[in-house]
């Protein structure tokens, strides 16, 4: 029977929205690999942190604005949260540490790597429970001015997503116990380490953001 | 997180042996049946949404019956909002829609994470299950518009009722927006990454350029609608002041808040609120392109233009928020920017329509019930679209805000439109996925009895509108000028029974047709796309056997010399009519 | 692949459906030339509102071009295109050329009108003449307060402090020129001819001072004031309207304006002081 290979894109005519494909036949992606570059799972955790970026971009804009406004008290960070924020930058240091191990094959040291990486987690969340009873006792609570409402609330969402982290670090601790990690097949601790480094840096933007701005 | 994430080449249909009853239909995580129970649910939400645009309806036509008082009034416009936005139309695009067809459109075995897939559906449940449970709590649900102002939403003492009608709207929401996060993320991720071999962006059916920039959409607006919500639950409950003044005086008494912002809440709720309405009409654009192409037997006109102005609304659509707040008091340099940012809209706008013009032109048309709503729905967003142009251009507003004239031109554009778009899609995607074609003859009355209603219910309201009536009032004989609008209520009212009614025969027609509908084969329509490719209905993982690898782009119809006039994304080298062996060459 | 029957069921169905969208076509136009007869903008008072419905007239006819070229477009496709046998669908699917014409065609349109609308925004909008006559308006559910300052032309001092709910502006009762303020609740007298300049606020939450027939709308909004002014052109009885839905009694906010000579103006006024 005759048969005809219509060319499609002639001339690139679709370059310019995307199309990877090259020759009749178009084919973009070998079998087995994925069309990004980017794994799956990063991906995933790359589209949560875009979303948790708008939300604290939300949370950021209603607080200036508010800032803005007549009757704004401003008070000094409780001292606690300076160690904190140290707990938390030697916490995303562990957990690179413990990348590292897995990259050479060394499953037990990930797995102490992690175990020290979610115990600062935990230490930190645990400190911020300390910088509010802090101001608890300075008179501070969730309803007494602006700016301590603020701060209760962006400190309670960010522990929140960091709790999350603690999850997601239980579950790369199981995976590595169940053996599933390998020098070359690790993807899950790199994409937790993703988060959790996002997560301290969006502290040290709050932090910031909350008493130097 | 790794360990969720689908590998395609290694799972196989066979890896999935039979399931359980509970983990089949109700813990699925098969993207077709999470979709199908989205699909289900929302159809169910727009009943009740339904109900409550009927209650209104008599009330506003007839006012003196005493069906409504003014309280359950609000109540009643209040829910109608909120049910056909975020329970209806937003989750049967994303979940329902997006969910059944994106795998299956674009050679995928399910979504990129399928386990969060089930987790997204189990997170809209409880949002359902609150927002109904909220119309039997005392003080009934919640009355204060679908947009929720603070501070009237914020103060129960504003507000009639116990109040805890509108907390519970808020949890409800709550849900909602972190359901449809899960979904999005999904969504995007597996159209960026799961696509079959072959498949490359430039070959993506419109229908699924639709969802995927209103993944991106969802996944940008949601989180700031979430932060907002977030604050005006504090206000209500933990007394904290971000949307109230200092020194209001409610209801005879002092009010204890201490000064926040009321615009601040329109700001977050329309940075939202503008993505939010584009997320509602993508996808239909993209699903009424694929429809129009199939049923005209032509490929759509300028593909590249179509996919560029998908884009560029969605882009804009972060940028023009404040055209909802011409009048909130908004410095008018703000209103003077959203103004520009707002009419360029038009121009991409355009653009699809005419396109979608030029696609009928020279086809040879099968009037289909799908193809009738995909046709429908051209019409409608004509029609809304210029409604449009007298609200973008804000001292124009100035006048027409909140009158009917909003009321009509949102329910043209977004609300009708969309409902059109996946009234299409259900007629289209049907077969597909119940093996039964839907009745054609209780289509097309379907069609044309909600065609009519649509144009009856809403068209009206743009000359009340123009005649000052404003939305959500209770009674209108209050105001002289408004004392001869009685009949136009009585039309409208009567025009929306109609359309009411004429779902009746959609609801038949889909129940008969999944038990004694005609059996469709695997391509009823002998359409393109990679979905008709499969088995009907497909089997868990899509294919049996190896994914299908695509040669060319979903809109190959009438190709000149071949034997038929569709040739499937599949088709790598084209059968020829044997008279016209001629023209090209063969390989 | 289709036989006869089909292609005739297909050419009536084509034939119904485009007089179901020349249906729509004649009766949107209709209906509307109907409506400018019965329920069209209500009776224009003010000077700032001519540009307005200047502009609004300008897009119906621009919007109504459209409307009609499109759903004729559309109704003669389906009249004359329906599927038949033996015959198959034109391929063509990109022309530059028409794709750049509705380009570039919309967008010139769409570009005048914004820039039309932009001059008279800019105009409504423009500092308030310094003869205006000014009134404090404030609105509380369920109804809207006018403060009009004394023969003298002057307002009493007023501080938040004082707002209660017998006294929504927060009149500082110490101070005389307070006792010849004037309020009013849902009575607004406008001079005929002389600007007048509005300051809204709210107490409780968000309402809209909506004056339909001097073409003005603005959200009262608790905690901040906002100024708008417009010129009343004609002498005559209107509506006020709150058009930001406020609670169960929103349907009930309403109130009266009365446009008067300086001289019956002055007089009223003058009655109303204590």
């Amino acid at each position: 029977m005759p048969t005809l290979v219509l060319e499609r894109h002639r001339g690139g005519s679709l370059r310019g929205v995307g199309g990877r494909g090259r020759g009749p036949s178009g084919g973009d992606a070998a079998p087995g690999r994925e069309p990004t570059p980017v794994g799956t799972g990063l991906l995933g955790v790359a589209a949560f942190l875009a979303a948790v970026t708008m939300l604290f971009l939300a949370f950021t804009s209603a607080y200036l604005a508010r800032r803005q406004e007549a009757g704004w008290f401003a008070f000094t960070p409780p001292s606690v949260l300076w160690i904190n924020t140290a707990v938390l930058l030697v916490s995303s240091g562990t957990l690179d540490w413990a990348r590292r191990r897995i990259r050479v094959g060394d499953a037990a040291g990930l797995r102490q790597g992690v175990e020290l990486t979610a115990a600062l987690g935990l230490l930190f969340l645990l400190g911020q429970l300390v910088a509010w009873r802090q101001l608890a006792a300075r008179g501070l609570f969730l309803r007494t001015n602006p700016h301590s409402s603020f701060f209760y609330v962006l400190t309670a969402v960010h522990g929140a997503h960091l709790l999350g982290g603690v999850v997601a670090l239980a579950i790369v601790l199981l995976h590595s116990w169940q053996g599933r990690y390998a020098a070359q097949a690790h993807a899950g601790v790199t994409n937790c380490a993703a988060y959790w480094h996002f997560m301290d840096l969006l502290w040290l933007y709050l932090f910031v953001l909350l008493f130097w701005v | 997180m790794d360990a969720v994430a689908v590998r395609q080449p290694e799972m196989a249909p066979e890896l999935h042996p039979r399931e359980s009853f509970i983990r089949h239909y109700i813990f699925s995580i098969d993207h077709k049946m999470i979709g199908k129970q989205y699909f289900l649910t929302t159809m169910f939400m727009a009943l009740v949404g339904g109900a409550m645009a009927m209650l209104m309806r008599t009330h506003l036509a007839w006012p003196d019956n005493g069906v409504l008082n003014p309280e359950q009034y609000l109540q009643a416009v209040t829910m109608h909002g909120t049910i056909m936005i975020f329970f209806f139309l937003t989750v049967m695009l994303t979940g329902g829609l997006g969910n059944l067809l994106i795998p299956l459109m674009i050679g995928a075995r399910d979504m990129a994470f399928p386990f969060l897939n089930m987790i997204s559906y189990w997170t809209f449940v409880p949002g359902v299950i609150t927002i109904l449970l909220s119309y039997f709590v005392p003080g009934g649900p919640a009355g204060n518009g679908w947009t929720a102002y603070a501070p009237l939403s914020a103060i129960p003492a504003a507000e009639g009722g116990a109040g805890l009608g509108q907390t519970l709207w808020i949890i409800a929401i709550l849900f909602v927006v972190i359901s449809s996060l899960f979904g999005s993320l999904n969504f995007l991720t597996t159209v960026l990454n799961l696509r079959t071999q072959g498949m490359s962006m430039g070959r993506l059916p419109l229908t699924i350029w639709g969802a995927f920039v209103t993944a991106v959409l969802a996944l940008l607006s949601f989180p700031v609608l979430m932060a907002a919500l977030g604050l005006l639950l504090l206000d209500r409950l933990a007394g904290t002041s971000f949307f109230e003044a200092a020194n209001l005086i409610v209801g005879g008494a002092a009010s204890p808040h201490q000064g926040g912002d009321a615009l601040l809440w329109q700001h977050l709720f329309w940075f939202f609120g503008h993505p939010e309405v584009y997320i509602l009409i993508l996808t239909p654009m993209g699903v009424v392109s694929d429809i129009i192409s199939t049923f005209s037997r032509k490929p759509i006109f300028g593909y590249k233009a179509m996919v560029l102005s998908l884009s560029a609304i969605g882009f804009l659509s972060f940028l023009v928020w404040g055209h909802h707040m011409f009048v909130s008091g908004m410095h008018p340099l703000l209103g003077a920017a959203f103004m520009g940012s707002t009419i360029i809209i038009a121009v991409p706008s355009a653009i699809k329509t005419f396109n979608w013009c030029t696609t009928l032109w020279h086809g040879r048309i099968h009037f289909t019930t799908a193809m009738l709503f995909a046709i429908g729905f051209v019409s409608v967003f004509v029609t809304g679209g210029l409604s449009g142009i007298f609200l973008a251009i804000a001292p124009v507003d100035l006048y027409l805000h909140d009158t009917y004239f909003i009321v009509a031109h949102f329910h043209f554009v977004m609300a009708s439109a969309s409902l059109f778009a996946i009234l299409a899609g259900t007629y289209y995607w049907f077969p597909k996925f119940f093996g039964r074609t839907m009745n054609e003859t209780l289509g097309k009355i379907h069609f044309a009895l909600t065609f009519l209603g649509i144009y009856g219910t809403f068209y009206p309201m743009h000359f009340i509108g123009i005649h000052s009536n404003d939305r959500r009032l209770y009674q209108t004989t209050a105001y002289p000028f408004l004392s001869h609008a009685g009949p136009v209520d009585v039309f409208v009212s009567l025009s929306a029974f109609l359309l009411g009614f004429a779902q009746l025969f959609f609801i038949v027609n889909f129940l008969w047709s999944l038990k004694y509908g005609p059996v469709a084969g695997d391509n009823p329509w002998h359409a393109n796309g990679l979905e008709w490719t499969t088995t009907t209905p497909p089997p868990h993982g899509n294919w049996e056997g190896a994914l299908p690898t695509v040669y060319r782009w979903p809109y190959d119809y009438s190709v000149p010399g071949a034997q038929n006039d569709y040739v499937p994304q599949t088709v790598q080298a084209i059968p020829l009519a044997a008279a016209a062996g001629a023209a090209g060459g063969g390989t | 692949m289709e036989e006869t029957g089909r292609t005739k069921d297909e050419r009536r169905a084509g034939r119904w459906a485009s007089v179901l969208i020349m249906f729509t076509l004649v009766a949107g136009v209709l209906s509307f030339v109907w409506s400018a007869k019965s329920y069209w903008l209500l009776p224009l008072a003010s000077i700032q509102g001519a540009s307005i419905d200047e502009l609004f007239n300008i897009i119906l006819v621009l919007t109504a071009i459209a409307f009609v070229a499109v759903h004729l477009f559309i109704g003669i496709a389906l009249w004359r295109f329906p599927a038949r046998q033996g015959t198959k669908a034109a391929h063509w699917h990109e022309h530059l050329g028409a794709e750049l014409t509705w380009t570039v065609v919309p967008a010139i349109g769409i570009i005048i009108l914004g820039i039309a609308g932009e001059v008279v925004w800019a105009k409504v909008y423009s500092a308030p003449p310094a003869n205006a006559q000014q009134v404090d308006v404030v609105g509380r559910q369920f109804e809207w307060q006018f403060r009009y300052p004394g023969p003298d032309g002057k307002f009493g001092r007023s501080a938040p402090k004082f707002v209660t709910s017998g006294n929504p502006f927060g009149m500082d009762p110490s101070d005389p020129e307070n006792k010849q303020n004037v309020v009013t609740i849902n009575d607004l007298h406008l001079v005929v001819n002389r600007p007048v300049l509005l300051h809204i606020t709210a107490i409780d939450v968000i309402h809209s001072l909506s004056l339909p027939n001097f073409r003005m709308k603005q959200d009262a909004v608790p905690g901040r004031v906002v100024d708008i002014w417009f010129t009343p052109d004609k002498p005559g009885a209107y509506q006020i309207v709150c058009a930001q839905l406020c609670g169960v009694g929103h349907y009930t906010m309403r109130g009266n304006i009365t446009v008067q000579s300086q001289g019956a103006f002055d007089q009223w006024l003058q009655s109303q002081i204590k």
